[in-house]
């Protein structure tokens, strides 16, 4: 039986089109996936992300602990985040994560919903030692987004913290639209904007006062599959497609958040350590579609007779009009510029490899 | 139920054709195909040539799917719908006027009036 978020009603009653995503009943889109795209990309969108998965970690050795489970860095400030990838020992990645510094010895760890129960089974296997305790929140946090270039205008109306002083990835605790929230300018659109944690039973309230808030820019109501696009015409991997245990962060060019600067233990370090020095045999990179037509998920990609890679998320990019796609290609064919063929349904499509963000006006700060 | 106006002709691949007189036959995409496709977001057409029956004419590309669109009967094509270059939601949003997809034509009537009947492709979507 699929969950339902705090907000279904209201996805409802908007007309939204829902479908069962990561064992929630979730909003796909309300209107047009290309207008809800457009309006984050121009102006600002609302999301219902509850379905994402929250665990507290807290305690003397909290820090300690998630340097040793993840693969970044836990030495932010207090009110700053980081974002990390937690491995396998093969270097296979568990998950995709977002972390919150909320004080010295507490830290809030958003994970994607399709792997809330994986992770904390797995979270839970390695705590050992530690002096601290976990809780999953998941159930009592719901979180609405709030994005794009007009995204602080928009959450300034609902809030006296002052939202300019707050940088990207980092957070500060107060009220919104008078609840009590965790407010991070954080978010996965390319775009600059907001994300509210917040107790299930003020989501509808505080949904409705971004809504009027947000009435005179324009503000659109933004699902799932606009989240896709928008997600991927900057670039960005998602878990279970561009990612999943048999890739490690080094083959997905997240290396920037393996920590292997420090001497800090870390699962999967050694596997990360050797193939960061021998280079993997495989990369994940952008493609361009040159022409009509995209491939998708699951298009193989051929240099001449020779199969060279896979697609692992394919559209159409609504801001640039063209196909886009993140593939794992083989080393030596990653290279920018490199030109390939996708099979699209028996037909070849001409690709080529290009650097990422696609899209590059996106307004984050 | 789908809409599935008289006057006009099927094709098991669900497109419909409409017969503009002079050999001149516009064709686009059923209501009921564009339910089932979703969101339409680019359209491949063909070029200003001619066609045999059952060949590829072009292909609709929708957020979860593609499909493609076929020659009805041998046939040359003379317009295609430019306006869903930018538009190509017009499908989904106006399937039988604003959404059409191209005029073909031919010298023979008979591969239109070969086509399903509203009554007979109402039939084969199972309404």
């Amino acid at each position: 039986m699929d969950k339902k978020t705090a907000l279904h009603d209201i996805h409802v009653s908007l007309g939204a089109k829902m479908e069962p995503f990561a064992g929630y009943i979730m909003p796909i889109k309300y209107t047009s996936v290309k207008e809800e795209h457009n309006a984050v990309r121009s102006g600002v969108g609302i999301f219902d992300l509850s379905h994402m998965g929250e665990f507290r970690v807290k305690g003397k050795d909290a820090s300690k602990f998630l340097d040793y489970i993840l693969t970044n860095d836990s030495d932010v400030e207090p009110g700053k985040a980081y974002y990390s990838t937690m491995c396998y020992p093969d270097g296979g990645i568990v998950d995709d994560l977002i972390v919150y510094r909320l004080s010295l010895e507490e830290y809030l760890v958003i994970v994607n919903a399709s792997n809330i129960e994986k992770d904390w089974a797995w979270v839970n296997n390695h705590t050992d030692g530690y002096s601290m305790d976990l809780t999953n929140e998941s159930d009592e946090t719901a979180l609405i987004a709030i994005q794009g270039p007009d995204a602080e205008k928009v959450a300034q109306k609902l809030t006296d913290e002052k939202l300019a002083e707050i940088g990207y990835y980092a957070h500060t605790s107060g009220e919104f639209a008078g609840k009590k929230a965790l407010i991070a300018r954080t978010g996965y659109t390319g775009e600059d904007g907001f994300e509210i944690y917040i107790k299930p039973e003020d989501a509808p309230d505080l949904w409705d006062a971004v809504m009027k808030a947000g009435k005179e820019f324009g503000i659109k109501p933004v699902g799932l599959a606009a989240r896709d696009t928008l997600r991927l015409e900057v670039g960005y991997l998602l878990y279970g497609n561009d990612m999943d245990h048999t890739t490690t962060p080094i083959e997905a060019k997240l290396g920037w958040v393996v920590k292997l600067k420090t001497d800090k233990e870390f699962i999967g370090r050694e596997v990360m350590a050797q193939q960061k020095k021998e280079k993997p045999a495989r990369y994940i990179v952008g493609l361009e579609v040159q022409g009509k037509g995209f491939p998708r998920q699951g298009a193989e990609l051929f240099d001449g007779n020779r199969k060279v890679g896979v697609v692992t998320s394919g559209s159409l990019a609504p801001a640039l009009g063209h196909g886009v796609c993140l593939a794992f290609v083989e080393k030596g064919f990653h290279k920018k510029g490199t030109e390939l063929e996708a099979e699209v349904r028996g037909k070849r499509i001409p690709v080529k490899t290009v650097k990422l963000p696609f899209y590059k006006d996106g307004s984050r700060k | 139920m789908s809409n599935i106006p008289e006057g006009l002709r099927y094709t098991e691949t669900h497109e419909w054709i409409k017969d503009l007189g002079n050999g001149e036959y516009m064709m686009g995409l059923t209501s009921y195909a564009q339910e089932q496709m979703g969101e339409i977001v680019m359209v491949e057409f063909p070029g200003m040539q001619d066609f045999t029956s059952g060949d590829i004419l072009g292909t609709l590309e929708a957020v979860k799917t593609a499909e493609d669109f076929y020659a009805p009967f041998n046939c040359k094509v003379v317009r295609v719908n430019e306006s869903l270059e930018d538009e190509p939601a017009l499908i989904n949003e106006n399937p039988y006027e604003k959404g059409w997809l191209i005029i073909v034509k031919t010298d023979d009537p008979s591969g239109f009036t070969g086509l399903k009947s509203p009554e007979q492709y109402t039939e084969f979507i199972g309404e």
